[in-house]
């Protein structure tokens, strides 16, 4: 074994000198890493030209993390709204009207329909409202949006199935992740991360955000915005909102909705050109147009009433018909909110209410100051260790600490390729394995003595010294990645962290012990021809 | 000269024929001591839970310009915020006060006004360096998948070691991590130390540390077993640590050098992780040798057969493969 060829040596050395080079990128800075990469000559195929790098936790670049969860309440509220709708138009195509109108439950609605023929007549047309669901993997799965049950004394109820809140729940998250991206790129930030986390939950962080309480008012509104009209108090077709023209006093509005956001296809800030107060200028689409047209031309003289999150933001009365497809929105904003809003119609509405479940937030001083104590850590936990290997084995140790350096190395390299994110306790996980990694080469160490001590050869002591250590290492470092496995998966954000590190530690150090020491040990003992031990 | 005398350097003498077995009678009274001790005051005091585990809001803020401690201040004015009881504390050198506010009535949505009121109040005499708030539903999860993933780890490794080893081996090995993962809950129990979800972090890479040495020892005791056949328990279990007990020394040695690098240098972001891995690293050299392996005494170390303690020339046993 203690053998090996010239061929097997380069190829060994190039394989752990490319891990290592891998890890080079996260060294500079993204700009120095863009310009290395356009330097490069084209004919260089791109896979051979390292780029990819580290990429810094928010607790050390600083920024912020908000954990927003779909509000289920929120969302089953305004589906059972919608269905409200097609129950209502599935009862005018048949037409029947069911006793005491159609009533809201927590979970769907519910009508009473007495006459058994006429029920008889409504299930086929209230069944097609059930959606069969499809899974984007498996394709139809048999499971459908709503269950639908018919009682003998004439009660019809309509509930969202399990499986249909959980789909729900699914594509209001990714409309979600796409309206909050949209919000925040208008706002300029740079790399946004935006990512689902479970069923209900969307991961948002902002690198370099330190106060994210703008940030926290963008995603926390619904933005659903409605032109309608104001209604006569007492009407059945109205309901009361707060309204901000009147201090936050309820006013009727009528439930029918002449135009929504989604009709809009532009929104920007702007100044009434009269009384100069900050405003939003909207543009509708062509469809939106048409309707507001209509709305408006029949409705002169009557308050429009702009909602938006279900509270009347302002109510200006109809002068003529407005037909030209744009308009304005006033509302005692200030520049800021007149920003804001605008930013939130461009972006369109959320499917519901985010709440935001956890927030944290790192300054940028505290994250410099963390990578910096991190470098020190580093260096001084490699001086140490380095030293005492050196002080202990002598050669072997210096071949150890070549090893170390190499494991260290190849754990940014892996990093690197991986773009795998470095946190604070990830920096403590690097500190740690300088400890740790040693151990493996301390195992073979003490056997070859022992070895030797027991009669062996030299030659034979050290070939003997790495087989047998060699169970030992692979038994003691699986325990170790059994644990730092589990740590990964149950972890989040920097724990996370950490046990990246510390599995690619493990994996490093075995790699590095059991090729790269063997070999330096071979080329050592064929160049030196030592008649005993060094240590 | 004196490098001579220093190179090479030995923690541990070779040929060492010490009788560790014999400190069971002290090891085993003081570790179920500190263990019942441990149980006792964490039901009584409990443990220092951060906002992961607890919920609610962590400040930590730097004063703009440095001054004397205006810690008195800080708190006379956090408690008339009205958010419940405030914990204030210094962090840091330069006058650092971190503020801890506890969950608010009102759900999810109502964490926020913690901040909101902070900042404004606080903001402009100092930097806010961290920020957290966790709501209840976040935080219950947060216990949940920590305590789960310190069982899971803990039965898997029970699995992986009942698959490479003996299952009496299996056993011990899992005791000695379990009296492990106690005496590290102690520390933090006494030190105060916050636990958060860095700690679950700590604790399980105190398992896999805890294991990584038991593995070595009971490797060891695994080949003697094989050897010397006839040979009794005690003697046998003191050869394996005696002739492992070198690597456990220099081991051991620069895990802690690596580890004092990291509190002494590694700042305060990461020193309360620091100090709970060093205080592991002790416990878990001493249970791999005085708790681990003494447990076999009493469980036997020969499959399907319980050699009481101190018994000579067992009857020759298979080895398990």
């Amino acid at each position: 074994m203690l053998r090996f060829s010239r061929t097997k040596v380069l190829l060994t050395l190039g394989f752990l000198l490319a891990g290592v080079l891998l890890g080079a990128p996260s060294l500079f800075s993204r700009e120095q890493r863009q310009a290395f990469v356009a330097s490069v000559p084209s004919w260089v195929p791109a896979w051979l030209v390292p780029s990819r790098a580290i990429v810094l936790g928010l607790d050390l670049q600083g920024g912020s993390h908000l954990l927003l969860e779909v509000d289920q309440a929120d969302l089953l509220r305004g589906q059972s709204l919608t269905l409200r709708d097609d129950v209502r138009r599935s009862l005018r195509e048949v037409g029947i009207t069911p006793e005491g109108g159609i009533q809201l439950t927590p979970r769907g609605v519910q009508i009473r329909v007495t006459d058994a023929t006429a029920r008889a007549r409504l299930m086929p047309k209230l069944r097609e409202l059930s959606q069969p669901i499809n899974n984007a993997i498996l394709g139809p799965t048999g499971a459908r949006t709503l269950e639908i049950t018919e009682n003998p004394n004439g009660l019809i109820q309509l509930l969202f199935s399990e499986a249909g809140i959980t789909d729900r729940t699914r594509r209001a998250v990714e409309q979600a992740i796409e309206v909050i991206r949209r919000r925040i790129d208008s706002t300029g930030t740079v790399e946004p991360s935006i990512q689902r986390q479970g069923t209900d939950r969307i991961l948002v962080q902002v690198p370099g955000l330190q106060d994210p309480s703008r940030l926290e008012a963008l995603l926390g509104r619904t933005a659903k915005l409605e032109f309608r009209l104001l209604g006569d108090t007492g009407s059945t077709d109205t309901e009361l909102l707060p309204s901000r023209d009147q201090g936050g006093a309820r006013v009727p509005v009528e439930r029918r909705v002449i135009v929504s956001g989604s009709e809009l296809t532009d929104a920007s800030p702007g100044f009434d050109s009269r009384t100069n107060e900050p405003i939003v200028n909207f543009r509708f689409s062509l469809k939106g147009a048409q309707a507001f047209g209509e709305a408006t031309t029949q409705n002169v003289g009557r308050p429009l009433a702009i909602v938006l999150d279900n509270e009347v933001i302002s109510s200006p009365r109809i002068l003529q018909p407005i037909t030209g497809g744009a308009g304005q929105i006033s509302g005692r904003f200030s520049v800021q909110d007149a920003n804001d809003l605008a930013v939130l119609l461009r972006s369109g509405a959320l499917p519901a209410k985010l709440t935001i479940v956890e927030r944290r937030t790192v300054g940028p001083g505290l994250g410099a100051d963390s990578i910096e104590a991190g470098k020190l850590a580093t260096i001084y936990a490699g001086i140490f260790v380095i030293l005492y290997m050196f002080a202990t084995y002598g050669v072997f140790g210096f071949i150890a600490n070549i090893a170390l350096l190499v494991h260290v190395g190849l754990i940014f390299g892996l990093m690197s390729v991986m773009e795998a994110t470095l946190t604070l306790p990830g920096i403590a996980g690097i500190v740690l394995t300088i400890g740790t990694a040693v151990d493996s080469n301390v195992l073979i160490y003490e056997r070859i003595r022992e070895e030797a001590k027991a009669g062996r050869s030299v030659i034979s002591a050290i070939q003997a010294g790495f087989d047998r250590a060699f169970a030992t290492i692979i038994d003691s470092n699986s325990t170790m990645a059994i644990a730092a496995v589990i740590l990964f998966f149950m972890g989040s954000g920097p724990v996370r962290g950490f046990a990246v590190v510390f599995i690619l530690g493990i994996l490093t150090t075995v790699i590095t012990a059991v090729t790269l020491t063997r070999m330096m040990i071979a080329i050592w003992y064929h160049w030196a021809r030592p008649k005993a031990i060094p240590f | 000269m004196i490098l001579q005398r220093l190179y090479p350097l030995r923690l541990w003498p070779d040929e060492s024929r010490f009788d560790f077995m014999r400190l069971r009678h002290l090891s085993f009274p003081l570790s179920a001591a500190l263990s019942i001790a441990i149980v006792f005051t964490f039901l009584t005091m409990g443990l220092n839970y951060g906002v992961d585990f607890k919920g609610g809001t962590l400040i930590e803020m730097q004063p703009k310009e440095k001054g004397p401690s205006a810690i008195a201040a800080v708190r006379t004015k956090a408690d008339s915020f009205g958010f419940g009881e405030v914990e204030v504390q210094e962090f840091g050198a330069e006058g650092g006060v971190s503020l801890r506010f506890p969950i608010q009535p009102g759900g999810e949505a109502a964490q926020g006004v913690v901040v909101e009121k902070a900042r404004g109040e606080f903001g402009g005499a100092y930097n806010f360096e961290r920020v957290e708030t966790v709501g209840p539903r976040v935080s219950g999860e947060l216990v949940q998948s920590g305590t789960i993933g310190v069982i899971l780890s803990v039965l898997a490794v029970l699995a992986y070691l009942w698959f490479r080893f003996e299952r009496e081996l299996a056993v011990a090995a899992i005791i000695g991590t379990l009296h492990d993962i106690v005496l590290t809950i102690g520390f933090f129990v006494i030190t105060r130390h916050e636990f958060n979800m860095t700690s679950i972090a700590a604790i399980l890479t105190i398992v896999g540390y805890s294991l990584n040495e038991t593995v070595v020892v009971f490797d060891r005791t695994r080949e003697l077993l094989r050897r010397y056949k006839t040979m009794p328990t005690i003697e046998l279990l003191n050869l394996s640590i005696n002739t492992t007990m070198s690597r456990t020394a220099i081991t051991s040695m620069t895990t802690i050098l690596s580890l004092l690098a990291l509190v002494v240098f590694g700042g305060r972001a990461i020193e309360g992780f620091a100090q709970v891995m060093l205080a592991g690293v002790f416990i878990c050299t001493y249970s791999a040798i005085l708790i681990s392996s003494p447990v076999l005494i009493y469980i036997g170390v020969r499959s399907g057969q319980r050699v009481p303690a101190g018994a000579t020339g067992a009857a020759a046993a298979q080895p398990a493969e």
